[in-house]
Parts: C-alpha cells; structure tokens; sequence
C-alpha cells in the first residue's frame, strides 16, 4: 500500500487539535499497525518531517510497528493486580497463548500485551480481550474466556 | 416493570452486559435502566429494582440467577438468597459523605432529565447568576485543592488564569488516570457524565475560557463511549455550544484519547500529547496557568477536583470545607483496591484513618492472610506498613511520614508480598513510563532496576542498597518532573519499613 492509499484515512484529522494522534489512533485501528507508508503520508498531510511523525508514533504504547492479533489481550500488571497474583496470571496466559508478551502469533489471531492499570483494581486482576474488560479471574476463567473469544 | 444494571466497567467486568441480555430475554417487557455503578465492586452485577420509591438491591447477579429471581418475584420481594435490602440501609454506602457520587449508580449517565431532577445543574445556575470573581472566590473559600496528585489550592490556579488577558483560554480536564488502585475519574465519567461537563463550565465561566478538552486514556473504552455521548446531548440541549441554558455564554468541549502513556498524566506532558506531539515533559516556568495549551491559558484539573465544583457553587464554599480536616477540606473518593474483600469506591470526608478504610470499609484481605502492606497514592505512593493504619488520610499527616493522598488510591497486600521486588517493580514501571527527557530519570530507572535486581539475587546487599539510596537522592534532587522525582518515595518506604525483604 503506498502512502496515498492512507489520505483517506488522515485527512479528516488534519487541522485538529491534537490531529497527528487522533489520525495514527485511526491508522491503527484499521490496520492493527503503523505502517511506514502511514507516516509518510501523516508527514505530508500535517506539514511535519517524517522523524517528526516518527517520533510522535514511538513515543506512545498504543502504535505499533509490527501487527497486533485479531484477538488483542492485554493483562494488567500493575500493582492491584499483582496484590492478588497477576505475575502468576501473566505466565499463565504466556504458556495458553504460547506467546511472549509484545508477541502475536504467526497467524496473525492473537496478541499478548502488557497493560499497566484498567481502573478494575477493586476486582483485581484485570484484563481486556479486545475492548471488553474481565476481572477477578483466574487460570482456569482466563482459558474459558479466552476460548470464547475464539469462537465468537 | 424497570430495574437498574450498572453499565460501569467493573459491573461489565464482572458479566453485568450478559445479565442485561439475559433479562432481555427471560422477560423481555422488563424496562432495563443502565446505571453507573455504586462503587461496591464485590456486589457487581448489582441489580436494583425500586419499590414505592425505594431501591433496593440484588448482588452479586450471574445470569444463572435471572431465572431464580423472576421465579422468586424479585419486583416486590426480597425472598432470594441475594437479596440485599433496600440500598439506603447498606452500612457501606450510609457510612459515606458522598457529595461527588450522590447520584453515581443512581441515575442513568445519559439522561440529562435523571440529572436535573438529582440537582444536578444547581451549580452552573448559580455561577451564571452571578460574577465570574465571585466563582472564583467560591473556589477559593471552598478550600479545594487538586484530586490529581499534588494537593495544589485550586482558588488560586483559577485565579492566576482569570487573571490572564489572551486570545484564548482552556480548561483541561486530566482523566489520564493512570495511577494502579484508582478508577474515580472512570466511575465519573461512565456513571455521571453530565457532572464534569457542568464543573469544566463553571469553570470556564469564572477564568474566561471558552474551550474545553477532556483527555482521556485510551484504556478505557467504555468511558470514551459513555462521555461521547453525554457531549452529543449535551450539545443538542443547550448545555454546551454558545448560548448555554439560554443564556449568551459559550463554552464547548472536545474528548481527546490518550495513546497509552502514563506519562501524560502529569500536565505538561498531557499538553504536549494535546497538541498531537510526543508527551514529553515541559520545563518549567511557565506554568500552564499562564502558557499551556498553545502557549495560552490553561487551567489543568483533574477530573474529580472539576466534579467537585458543582456542588461547591450550588452549596456554597462554607458547606464544602466542614468536611474535612486541617487544611484537606471536604470530601475525596478514596479507592480501596487490591488485595482486599470489599474493594470499591469510598467517598468521606478527609481525616479517615487507613484502617477505617482497609478494615471497615475493606474488610480486610481477599485472601484471609495478614495484612502487610498498603501503598496509598498510586506508583509514586509510599507502602506503609500494618503498624501505620492509624494514620489520617490528609495531606499534611501523610507528607509528615513521606507519603502523599495522590489520587486517594489505597491498594492493599497480604504477607505474601515481597517489598523488595516491589521496589524492582517501582523502577521498572519509572524505566517503561520515562518521557526520557532528563538523565537521573532516564538512565536512573533502569540503573535502579538492575540493582535491585542484584540486592534480590543476594549480590553484595549492604553495597548495593547504599547504590539503591544514593541513587533516589539524584532521582529526586534531579529530576525534571515527578515520575523520576518520585519513584524514589515506593523504594524509599519499602527499604524503610521492610528492610528484611531485601535481605538486611
Ligand atoms: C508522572 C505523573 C503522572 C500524573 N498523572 C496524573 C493523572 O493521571 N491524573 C491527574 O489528574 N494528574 C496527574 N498528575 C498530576 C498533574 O501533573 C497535575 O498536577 C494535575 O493534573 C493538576 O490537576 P489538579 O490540580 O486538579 O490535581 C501526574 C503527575 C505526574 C508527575
Ligand atoms: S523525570 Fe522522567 S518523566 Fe519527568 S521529565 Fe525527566 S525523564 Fe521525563
Ligand atoms: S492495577 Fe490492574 S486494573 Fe488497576
């Protein structure tokens, strides 16, 4: 895909504030990656150089170089959830998806992520599978949602 | 027939979407109300059905339970095992001054009649009524200070941007919220909307700004949907746009998604990323009040310091600042998070001790083994040991002993933790979140990490933990902004009062 192929896609975001974010928030979410043609694209569109474009892209966790899975599962590892055992949980979820974090499989269906805090800490852990919030689970309720997610 | 299902994240957490699907379609003349959430984590799904004029409550509902409540007519009796009372006589609700969450869990989030007809509104009348000087006075007197962290007197932040003359001015709400143990600014905005856009108004009204921003963390999509949608009525009903309630002043707001950095939560980072650049940290002078957002006058507030104001105007200031103690006036949602049974959203007044908090309202651990530590005000917050519950929540008592408020988020281990690796974790997370502006922060992290990496593995201990402390004195004398001038707090306090976890 060349860089005119993501006009469509960033242009409406071009004189917003905060626009570049907003428009790469986009570019994500319809292809689960950043690609470079993407930032030359943003470049030309903001008036910006392509580092810029680049370092803005870098800067933040939610854009991506490599593709995210279909299926995104992000488990929180930040200090409620590891008071009632997410460091467990994590390896746990590594070993069902036979992946690392920051990993997606070669398929291309999933991705593990790490995310820090969902604002679930009362019901501790807490994760997403895409953007559907589960929380107080455990080994065996991880692999049961995680099969629905599936089969959906 | 109507009943109440919260549509808050923790509820849908916990099965609250599936529930609703299954009164759907067990009775589908049911009217089902989506509601925010009470704040009782461990009842969710709470179900609520209300009873010449009382609610009353069912939880916690797994959609097992739908068929057994029709069965038990849960309408107008209180016969099923999950039966709760009515919510007015839940001790864990009645023990609170809830004046930011009167009507969270209540009320639909997005009907602005729901709103009106739970006072909501009384605040922006009355600031519309009178001079934008007295708003700000009313600020000022209420003794508010700011729900973000660092406790700053709200009055005179509104009084520096009144102050300024500029083409432009903004507030700007921080919903970043990115602290582990807190989700009020989330509560808020999915279970009462209509609240902060009325404070960020106000605000605008008494400081001369006409555009607003809420910039929200991209973790949490449930509350981007919810407040969208809150804007769209809000707009459609003269609430927001230029001729608010009728009247000629104008004031508009633009929700902005975060990119999952929690950096942006402090506020010239939050600025930056505002204007579409990387969140890095801005030195200072000047500060956003006089140069923010397009180098023009911003006022920054935290969320819940925004959604205290109605109540403020619509109460008065004297009102507001009975609650409390010392020089922390009125009330804070304190979060009760972690290792706990009842975990949840408290509001009361300042001068709640710890134990109160994590004994009363907590009751204790999930898990039923001694409590051991508490770290309060997030991953910059100090771990306090169970010998310190007694300790008042307010701003002043827990600086004394290193600690902070924060964002009130009180987060709760049992005797299995291991402070030491907590410590790890402190830098780890300070490593992941740096804006790598300055080098005691960028470089200091990960050198942190590593060491405590060593003091684990039982390398030279004594050696290694003098590197440790040496090394939060330069965190904190040189960093450009809290995150590295912070991180040495968590460290700090784990060395301090459970050395035996790092192996002296
Ligand atoms: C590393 C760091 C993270 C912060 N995160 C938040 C946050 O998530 N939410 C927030 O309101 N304030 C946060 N703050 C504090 C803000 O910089 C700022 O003080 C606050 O938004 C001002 O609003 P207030 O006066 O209402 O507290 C953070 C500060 C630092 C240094
Ligand atoms: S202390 Fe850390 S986060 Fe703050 S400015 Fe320096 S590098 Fe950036
Ligand atoms: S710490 Fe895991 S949800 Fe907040």
């Amino acid at each position: 895909m060349n860089s005119e192929a993501f006009q469509s896609i960033i242009l409406p975001w071009v004189g917003k504030v905060g626009g570049v974010m907003t428009a790469m928030r986009a570019v994500q979410t319809a292809h689960k990656h950043i690609p470079p043609d993407a930032i030359t694209c943003a470049a030309k569109l903001f008036n910006l150089s392509i580092a810029e474009v680049r370092g803005i892209v870098s800067f933040y966790d939610d854009f991506t170089n490599a593709a995210q899975g279909d299926i995104r599962v992000r488990v929180c590892q930040a200090e409620a959830c590891q008071a009632v055992g997410s460091r467990e949980l994590s390896r746990h979820a590594e070993q069902a998806m036979g992946l690392s974090f920051g990993e997606t499989s070669a398929d291309g269906q999933f991705s593990l992520e790490k995310v820090f805090c969902l604002g679930l800490c009362a019901a501790a852990p807490a994760m997403l599978i895409n953007d559907v919030p589960h929380s107080r689970f455990d080994a065996d309720r991880f692999d049961a949602l995680l099969d629905k997610a599936i089969a959906k | 027939m109507k009943i109440y299902i919260p549509l808050d994240s923790i509820a849908v957490a916990l099965g609250a979407d599936d529930v609703a699907a299954e009164f759907a379609a067990v009775a589908p003349a049911m009217q089902i109300v989506r509601t925010g959430s009470r704040g009782m984590s461990w009842l969710e799904p709470l179900v609520e059905v209300e009873r010449n004029g009382v609610r009353y409550g069912f939880g916690p509902i797994a959609v097992r339970d739908v068929v057994s409540l029709m069965a038990k007519n849960f309408m107008e009796s209180d016969e099923h095992d999950l039966a709760l009372g009515s919510m007015d006589s839940i001790t864990w609700l009645k023990r609170q001054q809830r004046l930011i969450f009167a009507r969270c869990g209540i009320t639909d989030p997005l009907s602005l009649v729901d709103y009106k007809a739970h006072n909501g509104l009384a605040g922006l009348r009355k600031a519309l009524a009178v001079a934008p000087d007295n708003i700000v006075d009313e600020v000022t007197t209420s003794g508010l200070r700011g729900r973000g962290g660092a406790g700053f007197p709200a009055g005179i932040k509104w009084k520096t941007v009144a102050d300024q003359t500029a083409p432009q001015k903004y507030i700007v709400c921080n919903a970043d919220e990115g602290d582990s143990g807190t989700f009020a600014d989330r509560m808020i905005l999915e279970g009462d909307p209509f609240l902060l856009i009325e404070g960020m108004i106000i605000a605008g009204l008494a400081t001369g700004a006409t555009q607003g921003f809420v910039y929200l963390r991209s973790e949490y999509p449930i509350a981007a949907n919810i407040f969208s949608e809150a804007l769209k009525i809000a707009y459609a009903n003269n609430l927001l746009g230029d001729t608010i309630l009728g009247s000629d002043k104008s004031f508009t707001i633009e929700l902005f998604i975060g990119a999952g950095a929690y950096i942006c939560g402090e506020e010239s980072s939050l600025l930056n990323s505002l204007e579409g650049k990387r969140g890095e940290v801005r030195a200072k002078p000047p500060i956003p009040a006089i140069a923010g957002l397009f180098d023009q006058p911003t006022l920054v507030h935290n969320t819940i310091s925004l959604c205290s104001v109605p109540v403020i105007l619509a109460k008065g200031a004297p009102y507001y600042r009975d609650f409390g103690m010392g020089k922390s006036m009125g009330t804070m949602p304190f979060q009760i998070a972690g290792n706990v049974k009842h975990g949840g959203l408290v509001e009361c007044a300042f001068g709640v001790t710890l134990r109160t908090l994590v004994e009363d309202f907590g009751g204790g651990t999930r898990s039923c083994r001694p409590l051991r530590a508490v770290q309060v005000g997030g991953p910059l917050g100090a771990y306090l040991p169970a010998s310190m519950l007694d300790l008042p929540m307010d701003y002043e008592t827990l600086a004394a002993r290193g600690a902070g408020v924060g964002h009130g988020g009180v987060v709760v281990f049992d005797d299995t933790v291991n402070l030491a690796e907590q410590a790890r974790y402190a830098f780890e997370f300070c490593a992941h979140e740096s804006c790598g502006k300055c080098t005691p922060c960028r470089i200091g992290a990960v050198r942190g990490a590593e060491t405590m990496e060593k003091i684990i593995a039982g390398e030279d201990v004594a050696d290694n933990i003098d590197l440790v402390r040496d090394l939060c004195y330069t965190m904190e004398d040189g960093s450009l902004c809290a995150m590295g001038g912070m991180t040495p707090i968590p460290v700090r306090s784990a060395l301090e009062h459970f050395a035996k976890d790092f192996g002296v």
